[in-house]
C-alpha cells in the first residue's frame, strides 16, 4: 500500500538477527533510502523464538502484518514455518538449513518435524534452501552465519549488493571483515543457485 | 544533520545529549533499559550517570538535581513508576527549576512485563504534561522539548514511549550533541521544598492554576495537531497513529494526539466539526474519555463502546479490523492468516549453564510439596521447572512467602529472588519477616549482575554504571543485620552441596536465608571465562532420561541416548546428576 518491501528475519535468540538488521538499515542509509524495524528485545531473546521486521521505504509503523511480506530470512527451518504465514502470496523464503529443536520436545517427549517435513510445508512459498552452517564454516566463521543468509537474500532485497555489503564491513568486528565480506558473496552465490 | 539507523531508545539517548542533559538515572526495565545503557557507554559522559537501586530512589536523586537547576532524565519501565509513585505525586507540588524528565516506558501485550499499566493516567493523576511519541523520530524530537517545557512550567514532565518505540528502528535525523554550562546549586525555599501542610496547600493550588497554560502550550508545540478533511474523523495517538495513516481513506479527518493534557476546547472545536468520531490509542481510553467529554452530539466508537480492544497492542490489522468495524474503512486490506498449527513452542528458557537451574533442582529435591513464591528476574523462567508458584512485583517473593507462611497454610514456604532484585524491594521483605518471626525458607539467586535486562551492575557487583570499582555490598551482612541468624551462602552448581545446606534449613524454624551464589553465565562467557564442554558417553548412557529432565538447552535426545550439544557451558551439573557418571568432560571418555 505504502510501497514498501517487508522482510520478517526470525530465528533463535542469540543468532544474530539484530546485526542483520542493522545491516540492512546501513544499506538503507547509504542509498539515502528510509527504513523502519521492529525487533524482540530482553527476556524473550533468551533461547527464545525472535522475530525482526524491517520496512525498506517504510513511512509509517514498523510492524509487518501476517499475509503481507515480501521476504522471509530464517536462520532456522522450524522458526521459518512457524512464521511463514507472514509471507504474502508469491513471496521468498530464503531459508538456512539448520534445524535446532526447542527444549520442550525433549522434556515434555514431543514428536518433533523432520526436516525434510519441514522443508515440505516451506515449498508451498518460493524457497531458497540455504546451507548457511557450512559456507559461514568455509568462509572462516560459524559465526557470519547471519551475513551469508543476507547475502543469500540479497538477490530479492531490493538494494544494491554493493551498498550491503560495504554496510557488512561497516558493522561487523574489524578483524571479522574480511570473513564477512567473503561469507556475503559466498551466501550470495548460494542463493542464485537455488 | 546527520541521519543514523537506530533503536529507539538509542534515539532517545542521543536526543538527551542535544539536550545537554547533566543528571541521569533510573533502574533497568524492558523496554526501558537501554537508554542509559546507550548514555553509559559514551565515550565522553558531561554529565553524572547512575543505575540506582530502585525507581523510588531514582525518582528522588533526580528530583533532587533539577531542584538545583541542572537538567535530569530518570528511565525505568512502567511498573517502575508504581514503586516510585510517592515522589512523583508531589514533586508535581513542589515543580522543579532544572528540566526533570521521567521515562516510563509502557509494555502493551506485556511482552516482557507483569501488567498492561499506563503511564498516561500517572501523568493525569499527577497533572504532569505527558509525551506519548508515536515514532523513532518523534520520540528523539520530544526530548529536548520535554526538558524545555519542564522548565517553561517548573514541572516533572512525563516522558512515555511503548515497547514499539524504544525497540523499533528507524533512519532517524540527529541534532548535535550541546555541552551543558548548567551546575547545580540549591537555593534554599522551605516553602517549596518542606511539603508540610502549610506549604502543601498553597503548592497544590499552583500546580492547579498551571494547567490551562500547559494545555495551550501543547497544541502550540504541534505534538497535537490535526487536519479537517470531511465529516468522519479518526483521533489517534502513540504507535497507532502511523497505523492509522498508513490506512486512512480520502476525505476522513485526523487527529494526532502526542502529548496531554489535551486542551478541551481545541479538541472540542474538531470533534464537532464531524458526524462520526473513531479513537485509536494503546491501553487505557485516556484519549477517549476527553473526546467523549467534549463530543455532545457526534458519535464517538471506541474501546467504551467495544469497538476497540482494551488490552494488547495495536498493530495494522487490528487497526484495519477497527476501522473497518466502526465504518471508516470499506474492507481491511488485510486478509487473516493462520499460522501452522501443532508446532513445538519455542518460549525464552534459561541458559544452558545457568545457575537458577541448578538451584531450583535443589529446592525441588529437599522441599518436594512446598510453595515457592518468587519475584521478577530471568528466574522467573523457573515457571517451566515447576519452581515457581507467585509472581506479583518487584521484591514480593519474600512478603508474600511470609504471608503464606502466616495464614497457617501448613506446608513449607521457599521463595527464590534474585540479587538485584533483594536490593531493589526485597530486603524491606526480609526484615518483615524475621522482625515478626516467619518460617520461611528464602534463597537469593545471586548472579552479580541485573541479567535479564541486559546485564546491568548493581550494588552487588562491585563496579558502576559507568564501570568505576565500587564496594561491593554484602549480601550475608545485609540478611544478618536484618536479624537472620541461618545465613549460608553455597555454590548451585555444586547441587549435593545446595541440597545439604537446604535439609539442614528445613530443620530449623525461623527465617532461614540461602544465597546461591554463582556468575551469570552470559556475563562469564563475556568475562573470559572457559569451562570445558561435557559429552556423553553413549556406552554408558542407559537412557534414563535425568539429565534431559533437567531441562538444559544443551542436553538433547535421540535414540533412546542424551547428547550434548554445542550450547553446552561446562557448568557440569548434569554430570554431577547422571546416576551412572556416564557424562563426562570432552575428550575424557
Amino acid at each position: 500500500m505504502t510501497g514498501s518491501y517487508d522482510i520478517l528475519i526470525v530465528g533463535i535468540g542469540g543468532q544474530g538477527t539484530i546485526l542483520a538488521s542493522n545491516i540492512l538499515g546501513e544499506a538503507c542509509l547509504i542509498e539515502g533510502r528510509h527504513i523502519k524495524g521492529a525487533e524482540t528485545h530482553g527476556m524473550a531473546q533468551r533461547g527464545g523464538s525472535v522475530e525482526s521486521h524491517i520496512r525498506i521505504d517504510g513511512l509509517y509503523g514498523p510492524l509487518i502484518p501476517p499475509g503481507q511480506a515480501d521476504l522471509l530470512i530464517s536462520f532456522d527451518l522450524l522458526e521459518a514455518l512457524r512464521y511463514s504465514h507472514y509471507l504474502k502470496s508469491g513471496g521468498t523464503a530464503v531459508v538456512s538449513k539448520n534445524l535446532v529443536l526447542p527444549t520442550s520436545v525433549y522434556t515434555q517427549k514431543l514428536t518433533p518435524p523432520t526436516e525434510d517435513d519441514l522443508v515440505a510445508a516451506l515449498k508451498k512459498h518460493g524457497l531458497c534452501l540455504i546451507n548457511a552452517d557450512q559456507i559461514a564454516t568455509e568462509a572462516g566463521s560459524p559465526l557470519s552465519l547471519n551475513v551469508v543468509m543476507l547475502g543469500a537474500a540479497s538477490r530479492w532485497i531490493p538494494l544494491k549488493p554493493e551498498s550491503l555489503l560495504e554496510a557488512v564491513k561497516r558493522l561487523v568486528p574489524k578483524k571479522t571483515i574480511e570473513i564477512n565480506a567473503k561469507a556475503f558473496q559466498m551466501g550470495r552465490d548460494a542463493g542464485g543457485k537455488s | 544533520m546527520e541521519r543514523k539507523y537506530l533503536l529507539g531508545n538509542e534515539a532517545i539517548a542521543h536526543a538527551c545529549l542535544e539536550a545537554g542533559v547533566d543528571f541521569v538515572c533510573g533502574y533497568p526495565g524492558t523496554p526501558s533499559s537501554e537508554v542509559i545503557d546507550t548514555l553509559r557507554a559514551q565515550p565522553e559522559r558531561p554529565y553524572y550517570l547512575e543505575w540506582s537501586v530502585n525507581e523510588k530512589v531514582a525518582l528522588e536523586n533526580a528530583l533532587a538535581a533539577a531542584w538545583c537547576g541542572v537538567r535530569a532524565i530518570c528511565t525505568m519501565k512502567h511498573v517502575g513508576l508504581n514503586v516510585a509513585a510517592d515522589p512523583l505525586m508531589t514533586s508535581a507540588y513542589t515543580g522543579v527549576t532544572g528540566g526533570l524528565v521521567i521515562l516510563s516506558a509502557d509494555d502493551p501485550f506485556a511482552h516482557s512485563s507483569q501488567n498492561e499499566q499506563d503511564t498516561r493516567c500517572y501523568a493525569h493523576f499527577a497533572r504532569v504534561p505527558c509525551l506519548d511519541p508515536a515514532s523513532v523520530q518523534e520520540a528523539h524530537d520530544m526530548i529536548p522539548e520535554a526538558f524545555a517545557l519542564s522548565e517553561e512550567f517548573g514541572l516533572p514532565v512525563i516522558f512515555r514511549p511503548t515497547t514499539r518505540i524504544c525497540h523499533s528502528k528507524g533512519d532517524v535525523g540527529l541534532g548535535s550533541v550541546t555541552k551543558s554550562t548548567r551546575k547545580g546549586e540549591f537555593k534554599k525555599d522551605p516553602r517549596q521544598y518542606v511539603v508540610i501542610p502549610a506549604h502543601t496547600r498553597v503548592l497544590h493550588k499552583k500546580l492547579n492554576e498551571k494547567q490551562p497554560a500547559i494545555r495551550k502550550r501543547l497544541v502550540e508545540i504541534g505534538f497535537n495537531r490535526c487536519e479537517v478533511k470531511g465529516k468522519t474523523a479518526i483521533i489517534a495517538s502513540g504507535i497507532g497513529a502511523t497505523y492509522v495513516q498508513e490506512l486512512l481513506p480520502e476525505g476522513v479527518s485526523f487527529m494526532k494526539i502526542g502529548a496531554y493534557p489535551i486542551d478541551e476546547e481545541w479538541l472540542g472545536g474538531f470533534v464537532r466539526k464531524h458526524e462520526k468520531v473513531l479513537v485509536i490509542e494503546e491501553l487505557a481510553p485516556e484519549v477517549e474519555e476527553t473526546v467523549r467529554q467534549v463530543a455532545g452530539t457526534v458519535s464517538v466508537f471506541g474501546k467504551k463502546n467495544g469497538y476497540a480492544p482494551w488490552e494488547g497492542e495495536l498493530s495494522p490489522q487490528t487497526v484495519a479490523a477497527i476501522m473497518e468495524k466502526a465504518g471508516f474503512l470499506n474492507k481491511s486490506p488485510f486478509v487473516p492468516q493462520e499460522p501452522v498449527p501443532n508446532l513445538p513452542v519455542r518460549p525464552p528458557i534459561l541458559c544452558a549453564g545457568c545457575l537458577h537451574r541448578g538451584a531450583f533442582f535443589a529446592i525441588k529435591k529437599v522441599f518436594r510439596d512446598a510453595i515457592y513464591p518468587s519475584d521478577i528476574g530471568c528466574y522467573t523462567l523457573g515457571l517451566q521447572l515447576g519452581a515457581v508458584d507467585t509472581t506479583i512485583c518487584m521484591g514480593a517473593s519474600i512478603t508474600v512467602g511470609s504471608g503464606i507462611a502466616h495464614s497457617g497454610e501448613a506446608h513449607d514456604v521457599v521463595c527464590t529472588i534474585g540479587d538485584s532484585t533483594f536490593l531493589h524491594t526485597g530486603v524491606q521483605g526480609l526484615m518483615n519477616a524475621v522482625y515478626n518471626g516467619a518460617n520461611m525458607t528464602v534463597v537469593i539467586l545471586d548472579n552479580r549482575i541485573t541479567a535479564m535486562t541486559g546485564h546491568q551492575p548493581n550494588p552487588n557487583t562491585g563496579l558502576t554504571a559507568c564501570g568505576v570499582e565500587t564496594p561491593t555490598i554484602s549480601l550475608d551482612a545485609v540478611c544478618r543485620a536484618c536479624g537472620a541468624t541461618f545465613v549460608e551462602t553455597v555454590d548451585p552448581y555444586d547441587v549435593t552441596g545446595m541440597v545439604n545446606v537446604l535439609q539442614e534449613a528445613k530443620k530449623k524454624k525461623g527465617v532461614k536465608v540461602i544465597i546461591a551464589k554463582q556468575m551469570c553465565v552470559i556475563t562469564a562467557r563475556r568475562m573470559g571465562v572457559k569451562r570445558g564442554r561435557y559429552e556423553v558417553n553413549t556406552e554408558a548412557c542407559t537412557g534414563c532420561g535425568t539429565c534431559v529432565r533437567f531441562g538444559c538447552p544443551a542436553i538433547e535426545f535421540a535414540d533412546e541416548k542424551a547428547r550434548i550439544n554445542d550450547l553446552c557451558s561446562g557448568c557440569a551439573v548434569c554430570a554431577r546428576l547422571c546416576p551412572v557418571g556416564a557424562i563426562v568432560r570432552e575428550g575424557k571418555k
